[in-house]
């Protein structure tokens, strides 16, 4: 026991820290030099913050509606005009960020989280566990997943909690598979063995050992999964089951300009544009960060 | 081969099984009452309660699970739709030939348009068409179908009044929805192509080729192209059942009278049995193209076939 002690603090403690901050300085250097990435990461920051600042930086209130005003193109009052309610698009925009983004990266960590821990002791402990794990899993991966929090969203029903939980529960097959298939890989390594040996406690193994190694994969896998599930919050709303009006979603924006389209196409043009960037711009810094953290790349 | 996919196919059904049990307990637990949608909104209490009677709908769950699946293996039947009380297994054959016209064509139109791009761009590797490629790849890749399917049709059909906006009929009613989202999947096809060609031509292989003195060309197409095929197809047959799953949101757009556009009617009406049908339908053919995709590899990879003794997984996305 005196020596499993020594072990662990020899090997796993320090060790480790100093190797994840280098690691981390390698894979930020790399991104930075990748001018892609970067350029995603500035464009994503900006929408990002614009959203976080909206109640103070939106020009109007994003409910107000100027009813004498309606559908009115851009102009220095509205800048991006005014939808069918008279309401000021650029506000409604920036309102809508703060639900879009959200519901993106809520749903997506929720469900890499809970992907990653039953991928992980899926993979780790095989047999029976894993049988059973990836039999449910596929059972949820034989319905596509747009259609599957279709089914979800209509059973819970609209609105925003419900399609978080919509979006999450459709993300967990793909992350519990891929976390399943990256501590598969490593499961086997030498140096698991080396801590099965010196009695490390399982969640540990799991933990430090087996999932720190197969991280890599995951969190481009959740970066990417962040602009997939903000597009598909948006056709979700866009369908009519996702966010629903007075509350600004950006999808649900883009429908409900879809109906005055031929006269008045700037009230579904902006959000949609919005959409289209804040996506493009995640999957720049997706590839990027997929890149500087490719062990092949390494010199 | 054929015991593996007896096997493959043996493996689906408790699969199926268990989409059965999930949809319908979704949509057991939906809300919203079918028969007082049914009954309109001027409906006494008892009128509702005799619509619940006549559907069956007072049973407890396993019972009405029951019900289900003897309908389902003793009849083949989906039931039948609480609105117009047609057949739904007719109804869903119907509009899923529409649905299915239309992802083949939008994911063939993918795939030529994105394996030729990917390509192009892995041959002439970091120079301004591959920059240039790359860059139309990634935001093609990035846009959401239904933007683009908004913008097409503002432009060719509101405007220009080239085609038409909506509906259904000859090639004229297809061309925009395939484009609006066979453009997506084209980015990804090209970025999916580009990079397994340039892992391939990195092999001991292909230098050995060019130290034969092959040609450029059969390099390309003959040693390079058939070794990244493999990603290339997972990703197709992927792309097709993503394509069926989302059909959903295309139809909506383009008033296809689809699957989709079946379901979400459904939907809002409450329709269940149709929702149920629809759902269970798509799972069922989304089980089929992926087999076909693990059988589609052998022919392509002998590697692959020499090994089936183990069943391979194809839900792994390897991009």
């Amino acid at each position: 026991m005196e020596q499993n002690g020594t072990y662990s603090f020899l090997y796993t403690e320090d060790d480790e820290s100093v190797k994840k901050e280098s690691m981390f300085r390698i894979t930020m250097k790399r991104l930075l030099k990748n001018k892609m990435a970067v350029l995603g990461g500035i464009i994503l920051i900006i929408i990002v913050l614009a959203s976080l600042l909206a109640p103070w930086i939106s020009p109007y209130d994003y409910t107000y509606q100027e009813l004498y005003n309606v559908n009115a193109g851009p102009s220095a009052e509205h800048w991006l005009g005014t939808d069918s309610l008279g309401r000021d698009i650029l506000s409604r925009l920036l309102h809508g960020g703060r639900n879009s983004l959200t519901i993106g990266i809520v749903s997506t960590l929720l469900s890499a989280l809970a992907g990653t821990a039953l991928g992980a002791t899926a993979g780790y402990y095989g047999g029976a566990y894993d049988n059973v794990v990836m039999r449910i899993l596929d059972v949820f991966q034989a319905v596509p997943s747009m259609l599957l929090a279709i089914a979800i969203s209509a059973t819970l029903g609209t609105g925003y909690i419900n399609c978080i939980i919509a979006l999450t529960i459709s993300g967990i097959p793909g992350s519990a598979r891929m976390a399943r298939a990256s501590c598969m890989g490593v499961r086997n390594q030498d140096y698991i063995e080396a801590a099965v040996s010196i009695n490390a406690s399982e969640p540990r193994i799991i933990f430090k050992h087996v999932l720190m190694n197969a991280l890599a994969p995951i969190f481009v896998m959740a970066t990417m999964g962040v602009a997939s599930n903000i597009l598909m919050s948006a056709s979700l709303s866009f369908v009519g089951l996702g966010v629903q009006p007075p509350e600004a979603e950006w999808g649900a924006m883009v429908s409900a300009g879809r109906n005055v389209l031929r006269y008045y196409p700037h009230i579904c043009i902006s959000p949609a544009i919005i959409i289209m960037l804040t996506v493009l711009s995640i999957n720049m810094l997706g590839d990027g960060l997929r890149d500087a953290l490719d062990p092949r790349l390494k010199q | 081969m054929l015991k593996y996919i007896g096997k493959r196919i043996l493996m689906m059904i408790p699969v199926l099984v268990g989409v059965i049990v999930l949809i319908f307990t979704l949509m057991y637990f939906a809300k919203g009452d079918a028969a007082s949608a049914l009954a309109g909104a001027d409906a006494t209490a008892e009128e509702i309660q005799q619509i619940r009677a006549r559907l069956g709908l007072d049973d407890g769950y396993f019972v009405r699970l029951g019900n289900y699946f003897k309908q389902l293996l003793l009849e083949g039947n989906l039931g039948y739709s609480y609105r117009t009380g047609a057949s739904v297994s007719s109804e869903v054959i119907e509009r899923f030939s529409v649905s299915f016209e239309l992802a083949v064509f939008s994911v063939a139109f993918s795939i030529i348009f994105g394996t030729i791009m990917g390509i192009v761009a892995a041959v002439k590797q970091n120079t301004w068409i591959d920059n240039t490629a790359m860059l139309l790849a990634l935001i093609g890749a990035s846009m959401p179908g239904f933007l683009l399917g908004l913008l097409l049709s503002l432009v060719f059909a509101l405007k220009l009044h080239w085609l038409p906006s909506g509906g259904w009929g000859g090639w004229e009613y297809m061309v925009l929805p395939v484009l609006a989202f066979g453009v997506s999947h084209a980015g990804t096809m090209a970025r999916l192509t580009r990079s397994s060609m340039l892992e391939v031509v990195r092999q001991d292989y292909i230098v050995t080729a060019k130290a034969k003195g092959v040609s450029p060309f059969k390099i390309t197409f003959v040693h390079a192209l058939r070794n990244a095929l493999i990603p290339i197809t997972t990703q197709a047959g992927q792309m097709l059942g993503i394509t069926i799953g989302g059909v959903v949101v295309a139809e909506t757009i383009f008033s296809v009278p689809g699957i989709g556009t079946y379901i979400m009617t459904a939907i809002n009406s409450r329709d269940y049995p149709a929702v149920q049908g629809g759902i269970l339908f798509i799972a069922l053919v989304f089980g089929i193209i992926l087999l076909v995709v693990d059988i589609l590899y052998a022919f392509i990879d002998p590697r692959i076939g020499a090994q089936y003794r183990k069943h391979r997984r194809t839900s792994k996305r390897e991009e």
